[in-house]
């Protein structure tokens, strides 16, 4: 039975400290007037933004400047407005790019260990307490990022501009889509998908810890019909998740594959988490009988799930470069032409680098490996969402700064903490689950 | 120097994978085996050295990915250039992106075809190469360990009659046998 160690807990703490000072930063730093805004985008200097702006094709802007044509203030007042929201904007999308990353790294462990649970797997079971911990993020994760939804709905910032009543009055397109996309029903199909993913987890949870005091299998039966319900119930839910609190942010865009894309980026991530912390706690004497085997099996989790994330990316990209539609290909051009460096940097953290190091059936088995390319995954999928969302809300002006290292800090911190306050809850050893020997003998 | 060949035959792949350990264990050399399936874990269990076929794939894809950039610049830019998706450029890395399924399909292909090759060569297999399976039954539902021997029969009897095994033959040799 693993206790959480001092280290754990003075390292998560101070992660969240530091994190929230740096998103305190962000929020008493960002703009609350136009004034402020052209004062700070004055400091600059001459270069940056106003020369890019003739290629800004986001759509927020476009919508500003529908809204401006009715009145005669012309470009340059909607332009400054714009960057003002852009600014204003960007304390809030670094805590929820952040928020939403660390949540989505807990449901897609969920999703994997229902696959297990599901597919009735051998070589898992030793692993599933540390998936289970993994999961325990899912409820603050759900709440934290419910409460930065409603906040959104409340008009604190303009994350959604579909939520701006001002900007849909100007705007055939989405007001085309105001049945799905509406404040009210956004929220109540947000509970929905929340509220059945926490419920398969605490069940699951329930009859896993069930089995371990059963004299028969009954819990595992209600556990393999649970996880197989609950998959059926993920793949629909997870993508409208996709669509309602990521695609939304670009209302004008749309993807048919996004939700894929979406679930295969949260999937090796997840994948990955188990793997780190699987590997952290064998440093510490504990998991003895996981070996080699298991970390190869994980490893090539992380391989495989890596290589389908870059089809999917690609799928997406090619397409809609092909087909060259104004209204689809601006999403790309937005992104390669003000966020080269994470756009592209992102294909060789997500894709080139672990595809090479993690090629290597040997290298499979070498911890250090899966550390160094898990961490390289971790950021590299953290881009990803960055790039999904920063483009539609801060636009170009765009910086990893001190909001948003300050929210991947604190949520790290938050997130370490659950994880291994909920694994030390427990013995490590899932004993009663009837198919604990196939894994412990298991050989790749 | 072996003067006599041991047909011991199982009816089990768990059997013949524990009977080959026991053997390995005593120090005895396995000539062959003969499976009807692949036996997870045999490779292993008989100490054969570790399969370079690995890195041959990675060589081929290398050659196939380099192939499929040639062989589109050749046909869609140089050759006939082509208008591709409304993006007249006439520069490869410009349209590369429709390329990528050509370039992924041509390494898988490149990869797989010449592995497949590779193996056939490698196991001096071809079209119309008469079998050199000493019991028809092995691709059936028996498994054969072939084991050649010159010293003590005896012993050599009773560690294969301690497995789990189905049948025992012993052959003296007449011609040796392949390779």
């Amino acid at each position: 039975m693993y206790t959480i160690t001092k280290n754990i807990k003075i390292v998560s703490f101070t992660l969240m400290a530091i994190g929230f000072i740096g998103l305190f930063y962000g929020f008493y730093t960002a703009p609350h007037s136009i004034e402020e805004s052209n004062a700070i985008v004055a400091s600059y200097g001459d270069h940056g933004h106003s020369s890019n702006h003739g290629s800004d094709s986001d759509y927020q802007n476009n919508s500003h400047h529908k809204e401006n044509s009715h009145e005669s203030e012309g470009h340059e007042v909607s332009h400054e407005e714009h960057v003002y929201h852009q600014l204003s904007n960007r304390p809030w999308s670094a805590l929820y790019v952040a928020a939403l990353f660390f949540f989505l790294i807990s449901l897609g462990t969920l999703a994997f260990y229902a696959i297990q649970r599901a597919s009735q797997a051998g070589w898992s079971p030793i692993l599933f307490r540390v998936m289970e911990g993994i999961t325990g993020y899912l409820l603050p994760g759900s709440i934290i990022v419910f409460v930065i939804l409603v906040l959104c709905t409340m008009h604190l910032n303009h994350l959604f501009v579909w939520m701006d009543p001002e900007v849909v009055a100007h705007d055939k397109i989405i007001q085309a889509k105001s049945g799905y996309l509406d404040s009210k029903f956004f929220l109540a199909r947000a509970i929905f998908y929340l509220l059945g993913w926490n419920i398969y987890r605490f069940f699951s949870r329930k009859f896993s810890l069930a089995q371990d005091k059963a004299n028969d299998i009954s819990n595992h039966k209600k556990n393999f019909q649970l996880s197989a319900g609950f998959l059926a119930f993920f793949i629909v839910t997870e993508s409208m998740m996709s669509w309602d609190w990521i695609m939304s942010v670009d209302p004008h865009w749309f993807s048919t594959l996004f939700g894929w894309y979406v679930f295969a980026s949260m999937f090796v991530s997840g994948i990955t988490m188990i793997a780190l912390i699987t590997i952290y706690l064998k440093s510490q004497g504990y998991l003895e009988k996981v070996n080699n085997n298991h970390m190869h099996d994980l490893a090539k989790f992380m391989f495989g799930v890596s290589v389908f994330w870059a089809y999917l990316w690609f799928s997406q990209f090619m397409l809609i470069w092909y087909a060259n539609i104004p209204e689809e290909v601006t999403y790309f051009v937005t992104r390669i032409e003000d966020y080269p460096l994470p756009f592209w940097g992102m294909l060789v953290t997500n894709l080139i680098f672990p595809f090479f190091v993690l090629m290597n059936s040997d290298y499979k088995r070498v911890n250090w490996l899966i550390v160094m390319t898990g961490i390289v995954i971790l950021f590299g999928h953290y881009l990803d969402f960055y790039n999904m969302i920063m483009p539609a809300t801060v636009g170009d002006q765009w910086y990893i700064g001190v909001p948003e290292i300050g929210g991947i800090m604190f949520f790290t911190g938050l997130f370490i903490y659950v994880v291994f306050n909920t694994i030390s809850k427990v013995s490590l050893e899932p004993s009663g689950d009837p198919l604990l020997k196939e894994s412990e003998k298991f050989v790749y | 120097m072996a003067e006599k060949i041991l047909h011991a035959v199982y009816d089990d792949d768990d059997k013949l994978l524990a009977a080959v350990k026991k053997i390995k264990a005593a120090n005895y050399e396995i000539e062959e085996v003969y499976t009807p399936f692949p036996v997870h874990g045999l490779d292993k269990a008989m100490g054969l050295k570790e399969t370079r076929i690995a890195i041959t794939a990675f060589i081929y894809g290398c050659i196939g990915f380099c192939f499929a950039i040639w062989m589109m610049n050749h046909i869609m830019i140089l050759d006939w250039p082509q208008n591709i998706g409304g993006k007249p450029s006439f520069s490869y890395i410009e349209n590369m992106p429709s390329f990528v399924p050509i370039m992924f399909e041509l390494t898988v292909f490149f990869s797989a075809h010449l592995m497949v090759i590779t193996f056939y060569l490698r196991s001096k297999l071809w079209p119309f190469k008469e079998a050199e399976n000493p019991m028809p039954e092995t691709t059936d539902d028996k498994f054969l360990i072939v084991m050649e021997f010159s010293g003590n029969e005896k012993d050599l009897k009773k560690l294969i009659n301690d497995t789990d095994v189905m049948d025992i033959k012993v052959h003296t040799k007449i011609k040796p046998s392949h390779e």
